[in-house]
Protein backbone atom coordinates (compact mmCIF):
# COMPACT_ATOMS: atom_id res chain seq x y z
CA UNK A 1 0.00 0.00 0.00
CA UNK A 2 1.07 3.72 -0.77
CA UNK A 3 -0.20 6.22 1.67
CA UNK A 4 -0.72 9.84 0.77
CA UNK A 5 -0.95 12.19 2.90
CA UNK A 6 -3.50 14.88 1.32
CA UNK A 7 -3.10 18.05 3.30
CA UNK A 8 -5.98 20.58 3.26
CA UNK A 9 -7.24 23.91 4.37
CA UNK A 10 -10.61 23.75 6.12
CA UNK A 11 -11.49 21.07 3.67
CA UNK A 12 -10.00 22.41 0.21
CA UNK A 13 -7.49 20.46 -1.15
CA UNK A 14 -4.89 22.67 -3.41
CA UNK A 15 -2.98 21.40 -6.42
CA UNK A 16 -0.06 20.02 -4.19
CA UNK A 17 -2.50 17.79 -3.03
CA UNK A 18 -3.63 16.26 -6.29
CA UNK A 19 -0.15 16.08 -7.64
CA UNK A 20 0.97 14.17 -4.54
CA UNK A 21 -2.17 11.86 -5.05
CA UNK A 22 -1.11 10.92 -8.66
CA UNK A 23 2.40 10.51 -7.77
CA UNK A 24 0.70 8.00 -5.24
CA UNK A 25 -0.67 6.54 -7.83
CA UNK A 26 1.69 5.71 -10.35
CA UNK A 27 4.31 4.49 -8.05
CA UNK A 28 1.54 1.89 -6.57
CA UNK A 29 0.50 0.74 -10.27
CA UNK A 30 4.63 -0.28 -10.46
CA UNK A 31 4.47 -1.12 -7.33
CA UNK A 32 1.01 -3.48 -8.03
CA UNK A 33 -1.16 -2.19 -4.94
CA UNK A 34 -3.22 0.39 -3.87
CA UNK A 35 -3.04 3.92 -2.89
CA UNK A 36 -4.79 5.61 -0.37
CA UNK A 37 -5.18 8.94 0.90
CA UNK A 38 -5.27 10.89 4.84
CA UNK A 39 -6.92 13.69 5.18
CA UNK A 40 -7.04 14.81 8.77
CA UNK A 41 -9.74 17.21 9.44
CA UNK A 42 -12.05 18.27 6.97
CA UNK A 43 -13.30 15.80 4.55
CA UNK A 44 -16.37 16.65 2.90
CA UNK A 45 -14.44 17.25 -0.56
CA UNK A 46 -12.22 14.17 0.26
CA UNK A 47 -13.87 11.75 -2.40
CA UNK A 48 -12.37 13.96 -5.14
CA UNK A 49 -9.25 12.88 -4.27
CA UNK A 50 -10.33 9.33 -6.41
CA UNK A 51 -10.69 10.98 -8.89
CA UNK A 52 -6.36 11.80 -9.04
CA UNK A 53 -6.13 8.21 -8.10
CA UNK A 54 -7.05 7.64 -4.74
CA UNK A 55 -8.34 4.14 -4.34
CA UNK A 56 -9.53 4.92 -0.91
CA UNK A 57 -9.64 7.89 1.50
CA UNK A 58 -9.12 7.24 5.22
CA UNK A 59 -10.21 10.57 7.48
CA UNK A 60 -8.95 11.25 10.86
CA UNK A 61 -11.56 13.95 12.57
CA UNK A 62 -10.67 14.50 15.75
CA UNK A 63 -10.67 18.06 17.72
CA UNK A 64 -7.13 17.03 19.23
CA UNK A 65 -5.80 17.72 15.58
CA UNK A 66 -7.75 20.88 14.75
CA UNK A 67 -4.49 22.73 15.49
CA UNK A 68 -1.50 21.75 13.69
CA UNK A 69 1.13 20.15 15.82
CA UNK A 70 3.91 18.87 13.69
CA UNK A 71 4.69 16.10 16.55
CA UNK A 72 0.50 14.94 16.56
CA UNK A 73 0.20 14.37 12.86
CA UNK A 74 3.22 12.81 12.17
CA UNK A 75 2.24 10.42 14.80
CA UNK A 76 -0.87 10.31 13.59
CA UNK A 77 0.38 9.52 10.27
CA UNK A 78 2.34 6.75 11.56
CA UNK A 79 0.19 4.82 12.89
CA UNK A 80 -2.87 4.85 10.04
CA UNK A 81 0.27 3.77 8.04
CA UNK A 82 1.19 1.13 10.04
CA UNK A 83 -2.05 -0.42 10.79
CA UNK A 84 -2.79 -0.24 7.02
CA UNK A 85 0.83 -2.08 6.24
CA UNK A 86 1.84 0.94 4.36
CA UNK A 87 5.33 0.59 2.31
CA UNK A 88 5.65 4.17 1.08
CA UNK A 89 4.33 7.00 2.59
CA UNK A 90 4.07 10.43 0.37
CA UNK A 91 3.50 14.20 1.65
CA UNK A 92 3.64 17.57 -0.28
CA UNK A 93 7.06 19.19 0.37
CA UNK A 94 4.80 22.50 1.40
CA UNK A 95 5.07 24.26 4.66
CA UNK A 96 3.48 21.66 6.16
CA UNK A 97 4.94 18.61 4.53
CA UNK A 98 8.34 19.65 5.34
CA UNK A 99 7.37 19.46 9.29
CA UNK A 100 6.32 16.45 8.86
CA UNK A 101 8.45 14.31 6.24
CA UNK A 102 11.61 14.53 8.67
CA UNK A 103 9.88 13.29 12.01
CA UNK A 104 8.19 10.48 9.98
CA UNK A 105 11.48 9.03 8.72
CA UNK A 106 12.60 9.17 12.33
CA UNK A 107 9.29 7.43 14.21
CA UNK A 108 9.55 4.72 11.27
CA UNK A 109 12.95 4.59 10.86
CA UNK A 110 12.76 5.01 7.51
CA UNK A 111 14.70 5.84 4.54
CA UNK A 112 13.69 8.95 3.52
CA UNK A 113 14.01 11.84 0.58
CA UNK A 114 12.93 15.05 0.85
CA UNK A 115 11.75 17.12 -2.32
CA UNK A 116 12.00 14.78 -4.80
CA UNK A 117 11.58 16.14 -8.09
CA UNK A 118 10.57 13.44 -10.28
CA UNK A 119 9.30 9.17 -10.21
CA UNK A 120 11.15 6.73 -8.56
CA UNK A 121 12.51 4.32 -10.83
CA UNK A 122 12.42 0.53 -9.64
CA UNK A 123 14.23 -1.66 -11.99
CA UNK A 124 17.55 -1.96 -9.54
CA UNK A 125 16.59 -0.99 -5.70
CA UNK A 126 14.56 2.00 -5.27
CA UNK A 127 15.71 5.44 -6.50
CA UNK A 128 14.85 9.15 -6.39
CA UNK A 129 16.07 12.14 -7.76
CA UNK A 130 16.02 15.64 -6.14
CA UNK A 131 17.73 18.80 -6.81
CA UNK A 132 20.69 19.68 -4.78
CA UNK A 133 23.19 22.73 -4.27
CA UNK A 134 20.11 25.05 -4.21
CA UNK A 135 19.63 24.33 -7.96
CA UNK A 136 22.90 23.85 -9.09
CA UNK A 137 22.91 19.96 -9.17
CA UNK A 138 20.48 16.72 -8.71
CA UNK A 139 21.35 13.92 -6.77
CA UNK A 140 19.91 10.17 -6.87
CA UNK A 141 18.85 8.89 -3.81
CA UNK A 142 18.46 5.12 -3.32
CA UNK A 143 16.01 4.42 -0.24
CA UNK A 144 17.63 1.10 1.35
CA UNK A 145 14.39 0.39 4.02
CA UNK A 146 11.10 -2.10 3.60
CA UNK A 147 9.21 1.60 4.67
CA UNK A 148 10.32 4.42 2.45
CA UNK A 149 9.50 8.13 2.92
CA UNK A 150 9.00 10.82 0.22
CA UNK A 151 8.08 14.57 0.31
CA UNK A 152 7.06 15.65 -3.25
CA UNK A 153 8.39 19.04 -4.63
CA UNK A 154 5.55 21.16 -6.38
CA UNK A 155 5.05 20.98 -9.96
CA UNK A 156 7.41 18.01 -10.48
CA UNK A 157 4.64 16.21 -11.92
CA UNK A 158 1.11 17.35 -12.97
CA UNK A 159 -2.33 15.82 -11.20
CA UNK A 160 -3.74 13.38 -13.56
CA UNK A 161 -7.67 12.17 -13.90
CA UNK A 162 -6.84 8.49 -13.19
CA UNK A 163 -10.18 7.51 -11.51
CA UNK A 164 -13.35 8.62 -10.04
CA UNK A 165 -14.43 9.83 -6.61
CA UNK A 166 -14.48 7.14 -3.81
CA UNK A 167 -16.07 7.20 -0.32
CA UNK A 168 -14.27 8.40 2.37
CA UNK A 169 -13.57 5.87 5.64
CA UNK A 170 -13.50 6.90 8.59
CA UNK A 171 -10.29 5.82 11.00
CA UNK A 172 -9.13 6.39 14.72
CA UNK A 173 -5.68 7.13 16.60
CA UNK A 174 -4.31 7.93 18.95
CA UNK A 175 -5.70 11.50 19.89
CA UNK A 176 -3.27 14.23 19.84
CA UNK A 177 -1.57 15.75 22.93
CA UNK A 178 -1.99 19.39 21.89
CA UNK A 179 1.44 20.41 23.34
CA UNK A 180 1.42 23.52 20.60
CA UNK A 181 -1.64 25.83 20.61
CA UNK A 182 -2.60 28.45 17.54
CA UNK A 183 -3.42 31.34 18.57
CA UNK A 184 -3.73 32.81 14.86
CA UNK A 185 -4.23 31.89 11.32
CA UNK A 186 -3.47 34.38 8.62
CA UNK A 187 -3.61 33.00 4.73
CA UNK A 188 -3.56 35.42 1.88
CA UNK A 189 -6.79 34.73 0.10
CA UNK A 190 -6.65 35.76 -3.60
CA UNK A 191 -3.08 34.78 -5.29
CA UNK A 192 -1.43 31.72 -5.26
CA UNK A 193 1.39 30.93 -3.14
CA UNK A 194 5.14 31.46 -4.53
CA UNK A 195 5.85 27.84 -3.84
CA UNK A 196 2.83 26.56 -5.61
CA UNK A 197 2.85 29.40 -8.72
CA UNK A 198 3.43 28.27 -12.83
CA UNK A 199 3.77 31.82 -13.09
CA UNK A 200 5.84 34.19 -11.37
CA UNK A 201 6.52 38.08 -12.53
CA UNK A 202 9.60 39.17 -9.93
CA UNK A 203 11.59 42.59 -9.75
CA UNK A 204 14.49 43.47 -8.39
CA UNK A 205 16.51 46.99 -7.75
CA UNK A 206 16.41 48.37 -11.00
CA UNK A 207 12.60 49.12 -9.77
CA UNK A 208 14.29 51.90 -8.35
CA UNK A 209 12.14 52.22 -4.80
CA UNK A 210 9.15 50.57 -3.23
CA UNK A 211 6.44 53.05 -4.84
CA UNK A 212 6.74 51.91 -8.44
CA UNK A 213 5.09 48.45 -8.01
CA UNK A 214 2.11 49.06 -9.80
CA UNK A 215 3.33 48.48 -13.58
CA UNK A 216 4.80 45.01 -11.93
CA UNK A 217 1.09 44.18 -10.08
CA UNK A 218 -0.28 44.80 -13.39
CA UNK A 219 1.90 42.76 -15.71
CA UNK A 220 1.33 40.20 -13.00
CA UNK A 221 -2.38 40.32 -12.89
CA UNK A 222 -2.57 40.18 -16.46
CA UNK A 223 -1.31 36.76 -16.63
CA UNK A 224 -3.10 35.62 -13.17
CA UNK A 225 1.01 35.63 -11.97
CA UNK A 226 2.05 35.32 -8.10
CA UNK A 227 4.58 38.65 -7.59
CA UNK A 228 8.63 37.60 -6.49
CA UNK A 229 11.44 39.99 -5.41
CA UNK A 230 15.24 39.34 -5.15
CA UNK A 231 17.01 39.51 -1.96
CA UNK A 232 18.37 43.38 -1.45
CA UNK A 233 14.30 44.40 -2.13
CA UNK A 234 13.30 42.49 0.88
CA UNK A 235 16.01 43.53 2.84
CA UNK A 236 15.55 47.31 2.41
CA UNK A 237 11.33 46.23 3.16
CA UNK A 238 10.70 47.65 -0.45
CA UNK A 239 8.65 44.14 -0.76
CA UNK A 240 7.68 41.70 2.09
CA UNK A 241 10.38 39.06 3.06
CA UNK A 242 7.54 36.09 1.53
CA UNK A 243 8.08 37.20 -1.84
CA UNK A 244 11.90 36.96 -1.52
CA UNK A 245 13.11 34.40 -4.05
CA UNK A 246 17.17 33.13 -4.42
CA UNK A 247 19.11 30.70 -2.63
CA UNK A 248 18.47 31.81 0.70
CA UNK A 249 14.85 33.15 0.16
CA UNK A 250 11.93 30.65 -1.54
CA UNK A 251 13.18 28.54 -3.95
CA UNK A 252 10.87 27.93 -7.28
CA UNK A 253 10.28 26.03 -10.20
CA UNK A 254 7.34 27.85 -12.04
CA UNK A 255 6.42 27.23 -15.61
CA UNK A 256 7.18 31.14 -16.23
CA UNK A 257 9.70 33.56 -14.66
CA UNK A 258 9.67 36.86 -15.74
CA UNK A 259 12.53 38.66 -14.16
CA UNK A 260 12.92 42.61 -14.39
CA UNK A 261 15.40 44.86 -13.55
CA UNK A 262 17.25 41.64 -11.66
CA UNK A 263 20.63 41.48 -12.44
CA UNK A 264 21.01 37.61 -12.14
CA UNK A 265 23.34 37.16 -9.24
CA UNK A 266 24.10 33.30 -8.50
CA UNK A 267 22.77 33.28 -5.64
CA UNK A 268 19.37 34.66 -7.04
CA UNK A 269 19.68 32.10 -9.67
CA UNK A 270 20.18 28.98 -7.45
CA UNK A 271 16.29 29.55 -6.42
CA UNK A 272 14.91 30.22 -9.79
CA UNK A 273 17.21 28.62 -12.78
CA UNK A 274 14.96 25.64 -12.40
CA UNK A 275 12.17 27.15 -14.15
CA UNK A 276 11.10 25.99 -17.24
CA UNK A 277 11.17 29.01 -19.24
CA UNK A 278 13.13 32.47 -18.14
CA UNK A 279 11.96 35.69 -19.77
CA UNK A 280 14.64 38.90 -18.17
CA UNK A 281 14.10 42.21 -18.57
CA UNK A 282 17.19 44.55 -18.22
CA UNK A 283 18.43 47.82 -19.80
CA UNK A 284 22.09 46.19 -19.11
CA UNK A 285 22.24 44.03 -22.13
CA UNK A 286 25.40 42.62 -20.08
CA UNK A 287 23.80 41.60 -16.78
CA UNK A 288 24.44 37.86 -16.11
CA UNK A 289 20.95 37.13 -16.30
CA UNK A 290 20.46 36.93 -19.71
CA UNK A 291 23.20 33.93 -19.79
CA UNK A 292 20.02 32.09 -18.09
CA UNK A 293 17.50 33.28 -19.81
CA UNK A 294 15.49 32.23 -22.53
CA UNK A 295 13.83 35.26 -23.57
CA UNK A 296 15.66 38.39 -23.39
CA UNK A 297 14.50 41.98 -23.95
CA UNK A 298 17.16 44.88 -23.37
CA UNK A 299 15.37 48.05 -22.45
CA UNK A 300 14.25 50.53 -19.78
CA UNK A 301 11.48 48.35 -17.69
CA UNK A 302 9.56 51.61 -17.09
CA UNK A 303 9.12 51.77 -20.72
CA UNK A 304 8.82 48.23 -21.91
CA UNK A 305 6.67 46.61 -18.85
CA UNK A 306 3.90 48.46 -19.64
CA UNK A 307 3.58 47.43 -23.10
CA UNK A 308 3.93 44.30 -22.53
CA UNK A 309 0.95 43.90 -20.17
CA UNK A 310 -0.63 45.56 -22.76
CA UNK A 311 0.34 43.24 -25.40
CA UNK A 312 -0.77 40.62 -23.06
CA UNK A 313 -4.16 42.17 -22.53
CA UNK A 314 -4.21 42.48 -26.02
CA UNK A 315 -3.22 38.62 -26.65
CA UNK A 316 -5.95 37.80 -23.99
CA UNK A 317 -9.03 40.04 -25.18
CA UNK A 318 -8.77 37.79 -28.45
CA UNK A 319 -7.80 34.41 -27.01
CA UNK A 320 -9.87 34.04 -23.65
CA UNK B 1 18.41 29.15 29.78
CA UNK B 2 20.25 26.47 28.15
CA UNK B 3 20.01 26.36 24.48
CA UNK B 4 21.54 24.02 21.72
CA UNK B 5 21.89 25.32 18.01
CA UNK B 6 23.08 22.50 15.45
CA UNK B 7 25.40 24.07 12.76
CA UNK B 8 26.68 22.56 9.42
CA UNK B 9 28.81 23.62 7.20
CA UNK B 10 27.92 24.18 3.23
CA UNK B 11 29.82 25.34 0.66
CA UNK B 12 29.75 28.92 -0.03
CA UNK B 13 26.57 30.92 -1.99
CA UNK B 14 28.33 31.09 -5.20
CA UNK B 15 30.32 27.92 -5.44
CA UNK B 16 30.98 26.25 -8.59
CA UNK B 17 29.14 22.75 -8.22
CA UNK B 18 30.51 19.99 -10.01
CA UNK B 19 30.99 15.98 -9.28
CA UNK B 20 33.73 13.80 -9.47
CA UNK B 21 34.50 9.84 -9.63
CA UNK B 22 31.89 8.79 -12.16
CA UNK B 23 29.55 11.25 -10.80
CA UNK B 24 29.41 9.75 -7.81
CA UNK B 25 30.55 12.68 -5.43
CA UNK B 26 31.04 15.95 -4.94
CA UNK B 27 33.75 17.46 -6.46
CA UNK B 28 35.19 19.42 -3.30
CA UNK B 29 38.49 20.64 -5.49
CA UNK B 30 38.80 24.02 -4.63
CA UNK B 31 35.47 24.77 -3.03
CA UNK B 32 35.19 27.54 0.19
CA UNK B 33 32.63 26.70 2.90
CA UNK B 34 30.57 28.52 5.25
CA UNK B 35 28.75 28.09 8.08
CA UNK B 36 24.62 27.36 6.79
CA UNK B 37 23.48 30.76 6.05
CA UNK B 38 20.09 29.95 8.01
CA UNK B 39 21.75 28.55 10.99
CA UNK B 40 24.12 31.40 11.55
CA UNK B 41 21.96 33.90 10.68
CA UNK B 42 18.68 33.15 11.92
CA UNK B 43 19.16 30.13 14.45
CA UNK B 44 22.52 31.15 15.98
CA UNK B 45 21.92 34.93 16.28
CA UNK B 46 18.69 34.71 17.91
CA UNK B 47 20.21 32.36 20.13
CA UNK B 48 22.55 35.14 21.50
CA UNK B 49 19.97 37.56 21.86
CA UNK B 50 17.99 35.20 23.79
CA UNK B 51 20.90 34.49 26.25
CA UNK B 52 21.48 38.72 26.48
CA UNK B 53 17.93 38.78 27.69
CA UNK B 54 17.65 35.67 29.57
CA UNK B 55 20.75 34.57 30.71
CA UNK B 56 21.82 31.25 30.27
CA UNK B 57 24.43 29.77 27.56
CA UNK B 58 24.60 28.74 23.75
CA UNK B 59 26.15 25.90 22.55
CA UNK B 60 26.68 24.66 18.59
CA UNK B 61 26.73 21.86 17.84
CA UNK B 62 28.05 19.82 13.92
CA UNK B 63 28.44 16.33 13.22
CA UNK B 64 31.73 16.29 11.01
CA UNK B 65 34.92 15.62 10.60
CA UNK B 66 38.20 18.20 11.44
CA UNK B 67 37.56 20.13 8.40
CA UNK B 68 34.53 21.69 10.18
CA UNK B 69 36.50 23.11 12.78
CA UNK B 70 37.03 26.83 11.22
CA UNK B 71 33.39 26.74 10.27
CA UNK B 72 32.99 26.01 14.19
CA UNK B 73 35.55 28.45 15.54
CA UNK B 74 33.26 31.05 13.20
CA UNK B 75 30.23 30.51 15.90
CA UNK B 76 32.19 30.95 19.04
CA UNK B 77 33.40 34.19 17.44
CA UNK B 78 30.09 35.36 16.78
CA UNK B 79 28.88 34.25 20.23
CA UNK B 80 28.63 31.12 21.43
CA UNK B 81 29.83 29.81 24.79
CA UNK B 82 31.27 26.41 23.71
CA UNK B 83 30.95 24.29 20.39
CA UNK B 84 30.34 20.46 20.70
CA UNK B 85 31.62 18.49 17.46
CA UNK B 86 30.84 14.82 17.21
CA UNK B 87 33.22 13.07 15.04
CA UNK B 88 31.72 11.39 12.33
CA UNK B 89 31.48 11.65 8.27
CA UNK B 90 27.40 13.43 7.84
CA UNK B 91 26.06 10.67 5.46
CA UNK B 92 22.24 10.98 5.55
CA UNK B 93 20.10 13.50 7.89
CA UNK B 94 18.95 10.86 9.88
CA UNK B 95 22.27 9.69 10.89
CA UNK B 96 23.13 13.31 11.69
CA UNK B 97 19.75 13.96 13.85
CA UNK B 98 20.43 10.25 15.71
CA UNK B 99 23.98 11.66 16.81
CA UNK B 100 22.66 14.83 17.87
CA UNK B 101 20.13 13.59 20.05
CA UNK B 102 22.12 10.64 21.51
CA UNK B 103 24.47 13.43 22.77
CA UNK B 104 22.05 16.30 23.44
CA UNK B 105 19.53 13.93 25.53
CA UNK B 106 21.00 13.86 29.17
CA UNK B 107 22.29 17.65 28.62
CA UNK B 108 18.85 19.22 29.38
CA UNK B 109 18.57 21.91 26.68
CA UNK B 110 15.21 24.26 26.80
CA UNK B 111 16.02 25.23 23.38
CA UNK B 112 17.57 23.43 20.32
CA UNK B 113 17.23 25.47 17.50
CA UNK B 114 18.94 25.20 13.53
CA UNK B 115 18.51 26.89 10.38
CA UNK B 116 15.12 26.11 8.23
CA UNK B 117 17.26 23.99 5.75
CA UNK B 118 20.85 23.71 4.70
CA UNK B 119 21.49 25.26 1.63
CA UNK B 120 23.12 22.48 0.15
CA UNK B 121 20.89 18.93 -0.35
CA UNK B 122 18.04 21.99 0.91
CA UNK B 123 16.43 18.75 3.28
CA UNK B 124 14.29 20.48 5.56
CA UNK B 125 14.95 16.94 7.67
CA UNK B 126 17.41 17.29 10.33
CA UNK B 127 14.70 19.48 12.97
CA UNK B 128 11.67 17.38 12.64
CA UNK B 129 14.10 14.39 13.00
CA UNK B 130 15.30 15.93 16.53
CA UNK B 131 11.99 16.51 17.69
CA UNK B 132 10.87 13.29 17.11
CA UNK B 133 13.79 11.47 18.43
CA UNK B 134 13.85 13.70 21.64
CA UNK B 135 9.92 13.53 21.99
CA UNK B 136 10.11 17.22 21.84
CA UNK B 137 7.29 19.24 20.33
CA UNK B 138 8.46 21.04 16.52
CA UNK B 139 7.77 24.50 15.29
CA UNK B 140 8.88 24.56 11.88
CA UNK B 141 9.84 27.74 9.57
CA UNK B 142 9.56 30.33 12.58
CA UNK B 143 10.18 34.03 11.70
CA UNK B 144 10.00 35.30 15.25
CA UNK B 145 9.76 33.86 18.65
CA UNK B 146 9.30 35.45 22.68
CA UNK B 147 9.90 34.17 25.40
CA UNK B 148 7.68 34.76 28.55
CA UNK B 149 9.09 32.91 31.62
CA UNK B 150 8.41 28.64 30.27
CA UNK B 151 6.32 29.92 27.29
CA UNK B 152 7.26 31.01 23.75
CA UNK B 153 5.38 33.26 21.49
CA UNK B 154 6.19 32.14 18.01
CA UNK B 155 5.35 33.06 14.53
CA UNK B 156 5.93 30.78 11.69
CA UNK B 157 5.09 30.55 8.11
CA UNK B 158 2.79 28.35 6.93
CA UNK B 159 1.15 27.71 2.83
CA UNK B 160 0.13 30.91 1.66
CA UNK B 161 0.58 32.95 4.86
CA UNK B 162 1.13 32.61 8.56
CA UNK B 163 0.45 31.22 11.84
CA UNK B 164 1.34 32.70 15.50
CA UNK B 165 1.75 29.33 18.08
CA UNK B 166 2.60 29.01 21.75
CA UNK B 167 4.44 26.10 23.35
CA UNK B 168 6.40 25.58 26.21
CA UNK B 169 9.70 24.77 26.47
CA UNK B 170 11.64 22.51 25.71
CA UNK B 171 11.03 22.27 21.72
CA UNK B 172 12.91 22.39 18.57
CA UNK B 173 12.49 25.18 16.81
CA UNK B 174 13.75 25.82 12.88
CA UNK B 175 14.52 29.46 11.89
CA UNK B 176 13.59 31.58 8.44
CA UNK B 177 14.27 35.01 7.57
CA UNK B 178 13.32 37.62 10.10
CA UNK B 179 14.04 35.65 13.21
CA UNK B 180 17.32 37.78 13.68
CA UNK B 181 19.89 40.17 11.34
CA UNK B 182 23.19 38.60 10.65
CA UNK B 183 26.30 39.53 13.08
CA UNK B 184 29.48 40.20 11.80
CA UNK B 185 32.34 38.46 14.07
CA UNK B 186 34.71 41.24 15.66
CA UNK B 187 37.98 41.38 16.76
CA UNK B 188 37.71 40.51 19.61
CA UNK B 189 35.36 37.64 19.34
CA UNK B 190 37.61 36.06 17.29
CA UNK B 191 40.38 36.15 19.69
CA UNK B 192 38.19 35.23 22.56
CA UNK B 193 37.00 31.80 20.03
CA UNK B 194 40.61 30.77 20.10
CA UNK B 195 40.15 30.07 24.15
CA UNK B 196 36.26 28.70 23.90
CA UNK B 197 36.03 24.90 24.69
CA UNK B 198 35.61 23.01 21.23
CA UNK B 199 34.69 19.52 22.65
CA UNK B 200 35.37 16.41 19.89
CA UNK B 201 33.36 13.66 21.10
CA UNK B 202 33.03 10.32 19.38
CA UNK B 203 30.04 8.71 17.47
CA UNK B 204 27.41 7.01 18.22
CA UNK B 205 27.53 4.89 15.37
CA UNK B 206 24.42 5.54 13.86
CA UNK B 207 23.23 3.61 10.80
CA UNK B 208 22.40 4.73 7.38
CA UNK B 209 19.13 4.05 5.36
CA UNK B 210 19.55 6.37 2.63
CA UNK B 211 22.36 6.92 0.36
CA UNK B 212 23.20 8.99 -2.94
CA UNK B 213 24.24 6.86 -5.65
CA UNK B 214 25.00 9.57 -8.30
CA UNK B 215 24.81 12.98 -8.96
CA UNK B 216 24.33 14.81 -12.02
CA UNK B 217 24.95 18.73 -12.67
CA UNK B 218 21.81 20.87 -13.68
CA UNK B 219 22.73 22.11 -17.44
CA UNK B 220 21.93 25.56 -17.52
CA UNK B 221 22.30 26.04 -21.17
CA UNK B 222 19.56 28.05 -22.71
CA UNK B 223 19.81 29.72 -26.28
CA UNK B 224 18.36 33.01 -25.45
CA UNK B 225 16.26 35.22 -28.01
CA UNK B 226 16.84 39.03 -27.78
CA UNK B 227 13.57 40.79 -28.49
CA UNK B 228 12.74 44.05 -29.91
CA UNK B 229 11.32 46.50 -27.26
CA UNK B 230 9.08 48.14 -29.29
CA UNK B 231 7.71 44.61 -29.87
CA UNK B 232 6.22 42.73 -27.25
CA UNK B 233 3.50 41.29 -29.06
CA UNK B 234 6.37 39.29 -30.41
CA UNK B 235 7.28 37.86 -26.83
CA UNK B 236 3.79 36.98 -26.02
CA UNK B 237 3.41 35.30 -29.34
CA UNK B 238 6.58 33.58 -28.18
CA UNK B 239 5.51 33.02 -25.06
CA UNK B 240 2.05 31.40 -26.20
CA UNK B 241 3.00 29.34 -29.07
CA UNK B 242 6.92 28.28 -28.66
CA UNK B 243 7.14 28.07 -24.92
CA UNK B 244 3.50 27.84 -24.37
CA UNK B 245 3.09 28.95 -20.86
CA UNK B 246 0.18 31.50 -21.28
C1 LIG C 1 25.13 34.53 1.21
C2 LIG C 1 24.29 35.28 0.22
C3 LIG C 1 23.02 34.82 -0.07
C4 LIG C 1 22.22 35.51 -0.99
N1 LIG C 1 20.96 35.02 -1.28
C5 LIG C 1 20.22 35.67 -2.21
C6 LIG C 1 18.92 35.20 -2.56
O1 LIG C 1 18.43 34.20 -2.02
N2 LIG C 1 18.21 35.87 -3.50
C7 LIG C 1 18.68 36.99 -4.12
O2 LIG C 1 17.97 37.54 -4.96
N3 LIG C 1 19.89 37.46 -3.79
C8 LIG C 1 20.66 36.84 -2.85
N4 LIG C 1 21.88 37.36 -2.53
C9 LIG C 1 22.25 38.68 -3.08
C10 LIG C 1 22.80 38.60 -4.49
O3 LIG C 1 24.19 38.35 -4.44
C11 LIG C 1 22.57 39.93 -5.24
O4 LIG C 1 23.16 40.96 -4.49
C12 LIG C 1 21.10 40.24 -5.45
O5 LIG C 1 20.43 39.15 -6.03
C13 LIG C 1 20.98 41.44 -6.36
O6 LIG C 1 19.64 41.87 -6.43
P1 LIG C 1 19.12 42.65 -7.71
O7 LIG C 1 19.38 41.85 -8.91
O8 LIG C 1 17.72 43.04 -7.42
O9 LIG C 1 19.98 44.00 -7.66
P2 LIG C 1 21.21 44.45 -8.54
O10 LIG C 1 22.28 43.44 -8.58
O11 LIG C 1 21.55 45.81 -8.06
O12 LIG C 1 20.63 44.52 -9.99
C14 LIG C 1 19.71 45.47 -10.43
C15 LIG C 1 19.58 45.27 -11.92
O13 LIG C 1 18.56 46.12 -12.41
C16 LIG C 1 18.98 46.66 -13.66
N5 LIG C 1 18.28 47.94 -13.81
C17 LIG C 1 18.44 49.09 -13.10
N6 LIG C 1 17.59 50.03 -13.53
C18 LIG C 1 16.87 49.49 -14.55
C19 LIG C 1 15.84 49.97 -15.41
N7 LIG C 1 15.35 51.23 -15.29
N8 LIG C 1 15.35 49.16 -16.37
C20 LIG C 1 15.84 47.88 -16.49
N9 LIG C 1 16.81 47.38 -15.70
C21 LIG C 1 17.32 48.17 -14.74
C22 LIG C 1 20.47 46.81 -13.55
O14 LIG C 1 21.05 46.77 -14.84
C23 LIG C 1 20.84 45.57 -12.71
O15 LIG C 1 21.15 44.46 -13.55
C24 LIG C 1 22.71 36.69 -1.62
C25 LIG C 1 23.99 37.13 -1.31
C26 LIG C 1 24.79 36.44 -0.42
C27 LIG C 1 26.17 36.95 -0.14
Amino acid sequence: MVLVFAENNAGKFKKAAFEAVSYGKKIANQLSCDCAALVIGDASSAGELGVYGADKVLNINDASFADFDAQNYVAAIAEVSNNIGAKLIIVSHSSTGRSLVGGLAARMNAAVISGANALPTLDDGFHVSKNVFSGKGIANFSLNTDVKIISLMGNSIQPENMGAEVSVEHVSVAPGNGRVKVVERKTVSGTVPLPEAELVVSAGRGMGGPDKWGIIDDLANSIGATTACSRPVADTGWRPHHEHVGQTGVAIRPNLYIAIGISGAIQHLAGVSSSKTIVVINKDADAPFFKNADYGVVADLFDVVPKLTEAIKAFKAVNA
Amino acid sequence: MKILVCVSRTPETTANISFSGDNSQLDTNGLQYIMNPYDEWYALVRALELKEQVGGSVSIINVGEAENDPVIRKGLAIGADEAIRIDAKPTSSLFVAKEIAAYAKDQGFDLIMLGKESIDYNGSLIGGMLAELMALPYISYATSMDLNGNTATLNREIEGGTEICEVETPFVLSAAKGMAEQRIPNMRGIMMAKRKPLNVVPSAGSDNLENVSSYQVVSKDRNIKILDPENMEELVRLLHEEAKVI
